[in-house]
């Protein structure tokens, strides 16, 4: 008995230090922080001298702050982009999934843009959307269209953003689809197509349903990755955009804290941006919950 | 007869709509590579000029000498290789220890690393550099470095999955037979998971290889900045001239170490990225 209690609490002793890393680092780099912000938050601070205490002030002159509006408008707008992404994705994925010649190199074009340095992507598709010679504007003028000037016009620029974020990152969604379908049991099909079900039938009672966990997945992390839009408009709209119509919440959060040294009301717009994708992210595994009981 | 001839019908269809979807997908970064080749008046030819009449090779000279473009790559390749291979050890360290050792309090602490998953970079960016900067590490690579060298979650997430097909039956056996808990992690786990661990660092390097937004806060002279800054200045400098040659160079050589990992792992990154998808 002495001699395996012993073990145990040896083992425990190295799980311990085995753990410490991840968990010093979580303490330092995640939770300190957090706390931290959210002090912040409630302080005049300048990020050098010292943190003033001013309660609510903050927030006050958040929600009266029209920029902040406009910035949390254009980044949910900017999700518009998600279903429309996950759509073409599963369509994508269903085509692929049929045996097909060059479904292998099909794969790897559609993923070469998720692999690619979102600094590089964003700049050649600020040239791509030049009104003048921008590859976007050449191909229209093929069918008579004239384009407009996409990234200077504040009626265009969130699609032209939004277009953009699809090309850059349907292959991933696709992939994602792709080896949900491909461990679909074949024989589902089989008898499907044996009672004369006819494909809208086939997908709506068998592929959709068996898709849906990762359908989740994707939705939940793409909400919580579009909240945190910042790369592609800091580089293709530096200034945030004709009248501040591509400014996102991360890019005014960034430009309050390192270019106003505004650390406090950075802080407290940072905590209601991890505040709604805490909120939108309960709700989503809430109503997830709810519908895989339904289904039982 | 008749559905036999239907179901071709839509795979030819299938394979026409996939394949315009290709081009449209191939296009912007053919377009970039062809840019970098041509003269200024092919530049902005209209119609546009897809393969120039001849190859300008100067601006793949040029862009080393007009900006710190090289200086960049070493920055980015200190950041990352530092970052996954030390963090990738103390990650799979913890997720042997989460996943087949026993202590007390194991399945709260788990859960409450899993919880920094949910909390966004920008909550947490402004007292981090606030950290750093009273360490005087701003403009310095070590705020890009330090904290990767504690592990990733995510990495620990799937590692201690991938774990739980192993029998603990060896473990006790190579306790038996005096093995250290290190040893049994070296000698034991660590082979047995190597290709998981494998495709999750070529995740984690591009990662943090791409990465902008943690770069742009900390670094600001221009021999300190990692690649990805490095072209973006490079776009910001020569847009006024309208130097797109130069600029398409500079970005088709940013995206080059990228695009060859993934042409070489291609099949890891793909089964990585579907079986972290499929069960995370």
């Amino acid at each position: 008995m002495k001699v395996r209690s012993n073990l145990y609490r040896k083992e425990g002793y190295y799980g311990y230090l085995f753990v410490l890393a991840p968990v010093v680092g979580y303490l330092l780099f995640t939770l300190y922080p957090l706390l931290y912000s959210l002090y912040g938050s409630f302080t005049d601070w300048d990020g050098l001298g010292q943190m003033t205490f001013i309660g609510l002030d903050n927030f006050k002159d958040i929600l009266a702050d029209e920029l902040f509006y406009k910035a949390s408008f254009n980044t949910i707008f900017m999700m518009i982009g998600i279903p429309i992404e996950i759509t073409l994705a599963l369509l994508l994925a269903m085509g692929l999934n049929r045996k097909m010649f060059g479904t292998t190199t099909f794969r790897v074009i559609y993923y070469v843009p998720v692999i690619s340095s979102l600094a590089a992507v964003s700049i050649l598709w600020q040239w791509a959307y030049n009104g003048d010679y921008g590859l976007v504007n050449q191909f229209l003028a093929l069918f008579g269209f004239e384009g407009p000037n996409w990234l200077a016009d504040k009626y265009t620029v969130k699609p032209a953003l939004i277009l953009m974020m699809i090309w850059k990152n349907i292959g991933y969604s696709m992939l994602l689809y792709l080896a949900a379908l491909q461990s679909v049991p074949k024989d589902y099909y089989e008898a499907a197509q044996l009672d004369g079900a006819n494909s809208w039938n086939i997908f709506w009672n068998i592929t959709f349903p068996m898709v849906k966990p990762v359908t989740f997945f994707i939705v939940v992390t793409k909400i919580i990755g579009g909240a945190q839009i910042f790369t592609e408009v800091n580089i293709m709209t530096p200034t945030g955009g004709p009248e501040y119509s591509s400014a996102t919440v991360v890019f005014y959060v960034w430009k309050k804290a390192f270019e106003n040294l505004q650390m406090g009301y950075a802080s407290g717009m940072a905590m209601l941006l991890g505040l709604f994708i805490f909120v939108i992210t309960l709700v989503q595994f809430r109503m997830n919950e709810r519908a895989s009981k339904d289904m039982e | 007869m008749l559905s036999l001839k239907r179901f071709n019908l839509t795979d030819v269809l299938a394979f026409i709509v996939i394949s315009v979807g290709a081009v449209f997908m191939v296009a912007p970064l053919l377009w970039t590579l062809s840019t970098s080749f041509k003269s200024k008046a092919e530049v902005f030819a209209l119609p546009p000029v897809w393969i120039p009449e001849t190859f300008h090779f100067e601006k793949y000279i040029e862009i080393w000498e007009k900006g710190p473009l090289l200086s960049g790559i070493q920055n980015s390749l200190i950041i990352t290789v530092c970052v996954t291979i030390i963090g990738t050890f103390t990650s799979s360290l913890a997720a042997f220890a989460f996943a087949k050792l026993r202590f007390p309090f194991k399945n709260m602490i788990f859960l409450l690393l899993l919880s920094a998953l949910m909390i966004p970079y920008p909550a947490v960016m402004i007292p981090q550099f606030i950290l750093f900067s009273e360490f005087g590490w701003v403009d310095t690579l070590k705020p890009l470095i330090v904290p990767g060298l504690f592990g990733n979650i995510m990495m620990i997430f799937f590692l201690r999955q991938y774990l739980t097909s192993v029998p603990g039956a060896i473990i006790e056996a190579a306790k038996i037979d005096g093995s250290s808990y290190f040893g049994i992690f070296s000698k034991i786990i660590f082979p047995l998971i190597r290709p998981a661990v494998a495709a999750q660092l070529i995740l984690w390097f591009m990662a943090v290889w791409n990465d902008y937004l943690a770069p742009i806060i900390y670094l600001n002279s221009p021999e300190k900045q990692t690649l990805q800054l490095v072209i973006a200045n490079f776009n910001a400098t020569y847009a006024i001239q309208t130097d797109y040659a130069l600029i398409m160079a500079a970005s088709f050589i940013a995206l080059l170490p990228m695009l060859i990992i993934f042409l070489v792992f291609q099949k890891q990154i793909i089964e990585s990225v579907a079986i972290s998808g499929v069960k995370g």
